[in-house]
């Protein structure tokens, strides 16, 4: 079993124009930044990417969307993004908007072979246009289905070669759903270590989802809001 | 909790409060303030981004409540000091936090299925518009703002209880408590209680009932700056600061 590569380079070595990419992180917290700048270097075009956010503008995933690469997005908030409003009102970018919650699960089902479910959020609201709803014991429900990708790229804190990973604190998000969901998964972790080094009770994500591995480098890890409190008074 | 509180205090310093106008913050600390005498002891709230996060700063003494953040954690602590913030530690509204004694991290999906399985006591958060039914808008304005509904869309429709904290209207003096939302919605007949700086209200089956007015004004007054009917409650009485 040989899972490791080299770099972000190769682990995205035969990723096509046209692909289905989930990306792991919530705002720029836990986002594999090694791949999504491997991506923007190699310019795969006409992406589909499934992703709560879309990074900033000029930075994460704002790289891929200021060089044209994304042309459908589907998340939960995009608040962050000035261009992609932009984009989106000029309608240059296909853009579908879920419940986080709903978004979730669905990369959860995605992962999990159910491909539907019922959920009471968003009914009575545009999100459940065009949608099946049903009542169960008195209250409306909303059918959604699953996501599935062709890759996803999660970042996580610690990871061993047959692909074990442990997160750190909010970085998790999404990472561990989407390394379920998608053909093939590629993680980046901050260490690689030997397989054996992490104990097992605390592997959040088990190293069947995982495909291709590698320790990232120059991580920024930017903060998107920096709020301290002074030391004086504590 | 107490700590947190006081901790939370200190910060008043905050770009997003700070960039308001005095008569605006004021605004916002007796909204915020009223707010926080609904919190009970082991309560377990999810603070909106914005005017509800400052809820945390006025948790009412001897009571522990613990703060849940869609993002995956329970028990939020005040922001860092300086130095010691982790990019590995945000909250929902992707600001620098710490963690309290007894916090717990989670996947977004176990995140929303606490919320979504209903075990989060109270949901407080802000909106554009609500209306005399109780639906809430607070997500889009078509062909002018995509923001994206977030994780409000599930709070709102399975937090036990919903309670929306905003200005009463808006900055052109126009009512944002309408007969019925004009923008997209993000629940339907979901909200329980809408506090402003004018007025603490009830959304019941039959209407808006308005149980507080703030000092110095009257029915009539907050009538006006209401678009939907207001029925005065038979306990009708003065907020407290």
């Amino acid at each position: 079993m040989n899972k490791v590569v080299a770099n972000s380079e190769d682990a995205i070595r035969d990723v096509p124009d046209g692909s289905t990419i989930m990306i792991g992180g919530f705002g720029l917290c836990g986002i594999p930044e090694n791949l999504i700048r491997a991506l923007a270097r190699k310019g795969t075009k006409n992406l589909t990417t499934i992703s709560n956010n879309v990074g900033v503008d000029g930075y994460g995933m704002g790289l891929l969307l200021a060089a044209g690469q994304i042309h459908r997005h589907i998340g939960s908030y995009v608040g962050e993004n000035k261009l992609l409003e932009q984009m989106v009102l000029e309608k240059k970018i296909d853009l579908e908007l879920a419940p986080q919650g709903t978004f979730s699960e669905r990369i959860r089902a995605g992962g999990a072979g159910i491909p539907a479910f019922f959920t009471p959020t968003g009914f009575g609201t545009i999100v459940a246009d065009n949608k099946e709803t049903r009542d169960f014991d008195g209250r409306m429900y909303v059918m959604e289905h699953a996501l599935k990708a062709d890759f996803a790229f999660v970042k996580a804190w610690k990871g061993d070669k047959w692909g074990n990973l442990v997160y750190r604190k909010t970085a998790r998000n999404f990472n561990p759903m989407m390394a379920t969901a998608a053909k093939i998964t590629i993680a980046e972790v901050e260490y690689l270590v030997e397989v054996g080094e992490i104990d097992p009770d605390l592997v959040h994500t088990p190293g069947i989802y995982v495909k291709r591995i590698f320790q990232g480098e120059q991580y920024e890890r930017r903060i998107e809001r920096k709020t301290v409190r002074p030391v004086v008074g504590c | 909790m107490e700590i947190i509180a006081k901790d939370l205090e200190a910060n008043d310093q905050r770009p997003t409060t700070m960039s308001k106008p005095a008569k605006d913050l004021d605004k916002r600390e007796r909204i915020v303030k009223r707010i926080a005498r609904e919190l009970r002891d082991g309560f377990y709230v999810n603070l909106g981004i914005g005017m509800p996060t400052l809820v945390a700063n006025h948790v009412p003494s001897g009571i522990q409540v613990v703060l849940q953040s869609e993002n995956g954690m329970l028990g939020i602590g005040p922001y860092p000091i300086e130095g010691q913030e982790d990019p590995d530690l945000i909250n929902a509204g992707k600001e620098t936090v710490s963690e309290m004694p007894g916090t717990s991290y989670f996947s977004s999906t176990d995140s929303f299925a606490m919320i979504r399985g209903g075990h989060i006591d109270l949901s407080v958060l802000g909106a554009m518009e609500v209306d005399e039914e109780g639906s809430i808008a607070n997500w889009t304005i078509p062909g002018k703002m995509i923001k994206g509904m977030g994780g409000a869309m599930d709070l709102v429709a399975s937090a036990r209880r919903v309670i929306v904290a905003m200005e009463h209207t808006t900055r052109e003096g126009q009512p944002k408590i309408l007969k019925k939302c004009t923008l997209p919605l993000t629940g339907s007949k979901v909200v329980d209680t809408i506090v402003t700086e004018m007025a603490y209200i009830r959304v019941t089956p039959t209407g808006l009932v308005l149980e507080e007015i703030a000092v110095a004004l009257t029915f009539d007054d907050v009538q006006r700056a209401t678009e939907a009917r207001l029925i005065p409650s038979p306990t009708l009485r003065t907020m407290e600061a």
